[in-house]
């Protein structure tokens, strides 16, 4: 039945731009947000928000951006993959900090650390271009120039074949022990503790992986759009994320990417109206969520198309 | 008279004014089962967290066979093979009974898999068989959070004999399990214990038990042992019987 | 020494306005056990209302002087106004709940503010110093101050000590008090405890709303403002230790004279600086510095 879901999700995604191709952009940014929100997911299953992702968001773009541009580095997949590894990196550095925290303190730590993040991409001028932000080429590929049509799609068909790979990487850790152990902390970390395992040791993992994972979303945001500028790193981008995070349901790893599908098609029928309030959507929508559906867009879907057990 | 397994030498601890242990002198013998009475508030449990790192004493030593522990975190000290059931049980509420037991079995196999599933059948037939050592067979699927108590309690010892410990401490594991379950579950435990040569101290209120089970028992009374001996001595000690077994 | 003086007012100036946030957010922590994510809303929501009724006391040709005056009527009206309404519709629903839902409401509760603000004040950055000119400047030894930091930084301490004498030698002080320490005996004892939470919220929402109304004069009003000030207003709480009156003070200090260091020896570094102190003091206190650990009794 969940098979079947996903393929027809996947149907849905090839199907509609060949026959809309403006909804093409659109899908590609619904995987790049799908896969940062999958970031937040991973975290909030230890029951950790973390209201400052959009710092490895941002990071992401930004790498690949100074890799074409400073570096040298034009091709498309080197410079995925360079994202990955500086997201993942910076990642395991603040993480060490992190993972001492909880609650709250987690929350707002991560949030001080986007911000700060963010006021020296628009203070360091030299390096980051600014309040203006930088601008992102378009890449290579095997060596190959390709053209700015090309790369949507290939951005869009590859990242739904990258979806499904790494979507299967992270649902094979969030089912092995170390993932497992993720609802736990939340649950009793003492016990844990009294089990011989390192609590700090699986929530550094697991933020490590979701700072990889944002990273490789905003670097496909950078491509995608050409364009990078710290907005990306503001607060309000993190609470996006959460929100589609919450939204399509942290159950699984499908939920991110029906939440980002929601967020987007609302948003791009919704700009021409309510640009100045999308804010004010999102909170409304978070609190819809919360009161209303506590598992889910996709944990709504679940229950629809099957009456299986839980979990 | 075999080496002492655990030493405990002197230690203190207060919380506010109370003193929950206030200059506790055990040694635990290598291959004994040792029960522990005392009244209500009397420091057993904080005995345990003191033993398992949990609670650090303001003075004192603790050492496990001569390697001192008493700076060490309960993880530390769970991995030099010192396991722990709680008096009130601590479970995964957001997995079901079967998961709990994985999670305990993997932590003691081998937990950092980023790949291989939890659910592997290595770790089922030996979580399966712990369930079925504390008769909790029928239990696996249920979720854990919507158990009663007494299935929880035997869920959480069955955690702390999935680590294979060399050393076992019970708080309390018969209270809240029904009182025609109570002998044969010690049984079934006593069996596995011996049979794999597991030193074990246990807590408990019911009298009958420890005449049953224990080689021996200390007597705790506001932080302090005041009586250790072989159970028939000691439970007909009549300050024990006046101060101590008369308010259990 | 001439240049250390006028740099330590305006740190210690800056630092009452963040402990006016933290010392609410703090006190309603205490006092409701959550951490109110969308407190620095009221902050900036404070600071438009302020210039939005000291604008039109200017326009009308009022006498700069009643510009006091209006800087508390604004933090009283917000107070007034969205703090009973807000506890009793979402902070309510949250009590005794999983801090991550706590976290979440409150988050979306922020976002919604952010938005309500930029619909009614617009988007640009206002101003309204007509406070800050009327005090004037005063020459104490050749250095010149401006009054109105000086009276900033007296109100900070005059609102220390009224909390503590509202917390130890006050009817609701005892209530309040009551209730931190334990709700439920609290109730069977006879005491409103909704009716505290509320008070307690609502007297946190005027803290943080007088402060962004006293932030007018010197630094205006912009987007943004309220995400700054509930980030800076967590730094120093958690510095002080989350809960912790006194401490949120103590901490207030501490950030505003650790930016007057940065100042002087590494301008760079003055914004990062509150981090940067919450950072170090987290790494060696986890709790802050009058911060207790809660460990649970197993
Ligand atoms: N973490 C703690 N904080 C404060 N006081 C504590 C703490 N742990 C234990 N105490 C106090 O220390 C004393 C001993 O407690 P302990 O739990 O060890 O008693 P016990 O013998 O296990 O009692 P019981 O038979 O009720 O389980 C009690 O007065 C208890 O209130
Ligand atoms: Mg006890």
């Amino acid at each position: 039945m969940r098979i079947a879901l996903l393929l027809a999700l996947a149907a849905l995604f090839v199907a509609f731009p060949l026959a809309f191709p403006w909804l093409a952009f659109v899908f590609t940014l619904v995987i790049s947000k799908g896969f940062a929100a999958l970031g937040v997911a991973v975290l909030l299953r230890a029951g950790l928000i973390s209201i400052g992702h959009a710092l490895f968001y941002s990071l992401g773009a930004y790498t690949v951006a100074y890799l074409s541009r400073g570096a040298g580095v034009t091709d498309l997949i080197l410079q995925l993959a360079g994202a990955v590894a500086v997201s993942s990196l910076v990642g395991l550095i603040i993480g060490l900090f992190m993972v001492r925290y909880r609650g709250i303190f987690f929350a707002m730590l991560n949030l001080a650390v986007s911000m700060v993040f963010f006021t020296l991409l628009s203070k360091l001028y030299a390096l980051t271009g600014g309040t203006d932000g930088v601008r992102i080429g378009t890449p290579t590929l095997f060596g190959t120039t390709i053209e700015r049509d090309t790369l949507e799609s290939i951005l869009l068909y590859g990242g739904l074949v990258l979806a499904f790979g790494v979507g299967y990487l992270v649902h094979r850790y969030l089912k092995s022990p170390m993932g497992e152990a993720l609802p736990a902390v939340e649950t009793n970390e003492i016990r844990l503790e009294y089990l011989g395992i390192a609590v700090p040791r699986v929530l550094l993992a697991a933020y490590v992986a979701s700072a990889g994972l944002a990273g490789l979303g905003g670097a496909m945001y950078g491509l995608l759009v050409g364009h990078v500028s710290p907005e990306l790193a503001y607060w309000t981008i993190s609470g996006q994320l959460v929100l589609v995070a919450v939204l399509g349901g942290i159950g699984g790893v499908v939920g991110p990417f029906v939440g980002a599908f929601f967020l987007e098609i609302i948003r791009s029928f919704a700009v021409i109206y309510f640009d100045n309030i999308w804010n004010l959507i999102i909170g409304a929508g978070l609190l819809i969520v919360i009161f209303f559906l506590p598992r889910g867009l996709y944990g709504l879907i679940e229950r629809a198309t099957q009456r299986g057990p839980r979990r | 008279m075999t080496a002492p397994l655990l030493s405990v030498r002197d230690v203190h601890v207060s919380f506010g004014g109370v003193r929950a242990a206030d200059g506790v002198d055990v040694e635990v013998r290598q291959g004994e089962v040792l029960a522990i009475i005392g009244p209500n508030g009397s420091g057993k449990t904080t005995f345990i967290n003191l033993c398992t790192g949990y609670v650090k004493p303001h003075a004192g030593s603790i050492h496990l066979e001569g390697r001192d522990i008493t700076r060490n975190t309960p993880r530390q000290i769970t991995k030099l093979g010192i396991a722990r059931a709680f008096q009130i049980p601590q479970l995964f509420t957001e997995h079901r009974v079967i998961d709990n037991l994985m999670l305990a079995v993997a932590a003691r196999q081998g937990f950092w898999q980023v790949l291989a599933p939890l659910d592997q059948p290595a770790h089922r037939q030996r979580a399966t068989a712990l369930l079925e050592m504390v008769g909790l067979q029928d239990q696996a699927e249920s979720d854990v959070a919507t158990l009663p108590e007494g299935i929880r309690k035997l869920t959480d010892i069955a955690l702390a004999l999935a680590l294979e410990p060399r050393l076992l401490l019970l708080d309390e594991p018969t209270a809240g399990v029904s009182s025609g379950e109570k002998f044969p579950l010690m049984d079934r435990l006593m069996n596995v214990l011996r049979s794999q040569g597991v030193t074990a101290v246990f807590v408990e209120h019911d009298m009958d038990l420890v005449r049953r089970y224990a080689d021996r028992v200390i007597v705790w009374n506001q932080g302090k042992v005041v009586a250790d001996g072989p159970p028939d001595e000691v439970m007909n000690d009549p300050a024990v019987l006046r101060d101590v077994v008369g308010v259990i | 020494m001439d240049i250390i003086i006028p740099l330590l007012v305006d740190g210690l100036a800056a630092a009452s306005l963040i402990f006016f946030i933290a010392v609410g957010l703090t006190l309603v922590f205490s006092v409701l056990r959550v951490l109110n994510v969308a407190h620095g809303s009221f902050y900036s929501i404070g600071a438009y209302v302020a210039v939005s009724i000291g604008g039109w006391a200017a326009s009308a040709g009022l006498s700069p002087w009643l510009s006091f005056p209006i800087l508390l009527i604004s933090a009283a009206l917000v107070a007034a106004l969205l703090g009973p309404f807000i506890e009793a519709t979402f902070i309510r629903y949250t009590y005794g709940k999983p801090e991550a839902l706590q976290i979440l409401v409150t988050f979306a509760l922020f976002l919604i503010f952010e938005d309500l603000q930029k619909l009614v004040f617009g988007v640009q950055a206002h101003y309204q110093d007509a406070a800050m000119q009327v005090l004037g400047v005063s020459e104490i030894g050749g250095i010149i101050y401006l009054n109105y930091q000086l009276l900033l930084i007296a109100l900070a301490v005059v609102v220390v000590v009224s909390l503590r004498l509202l917390m130890r030698h006050t009817r609701l002080g005892k209530l309040i008090l009551a209730v931190v320490a334990d709700p439920e005996v609290s109730v069977t004892l006879g005491i409103n405890a909704r009716q505290v939470y509320s008070i307690a919220f609502t007297i946190g929402v005027f803290l943080a709303a007088l402060g962004g109304a006293l932030a007018t004069p010197t630094s205006g009003v912009a987007p943004g403002l309220g995400a700054e000030a509930i980030v800076l207003g967590f730094a120093v709480a958690a510095i002080g230790g989350l809960g912790q009156i006194e401490g949120a003070a103590l901490a207030a200090v501490i950030v505003g004279l650790s930016r007057v260091i940065a100042i002087y020896y590494a301008p760079a570094f003055e914004p990062v600086m509150p981090y940067l102190v919450m950072l170090v003091v987290l790494l060696v206190r986890p709790y802050g510095l009058f911060g207790t650990a809660q460990a649970r009794r197993i």
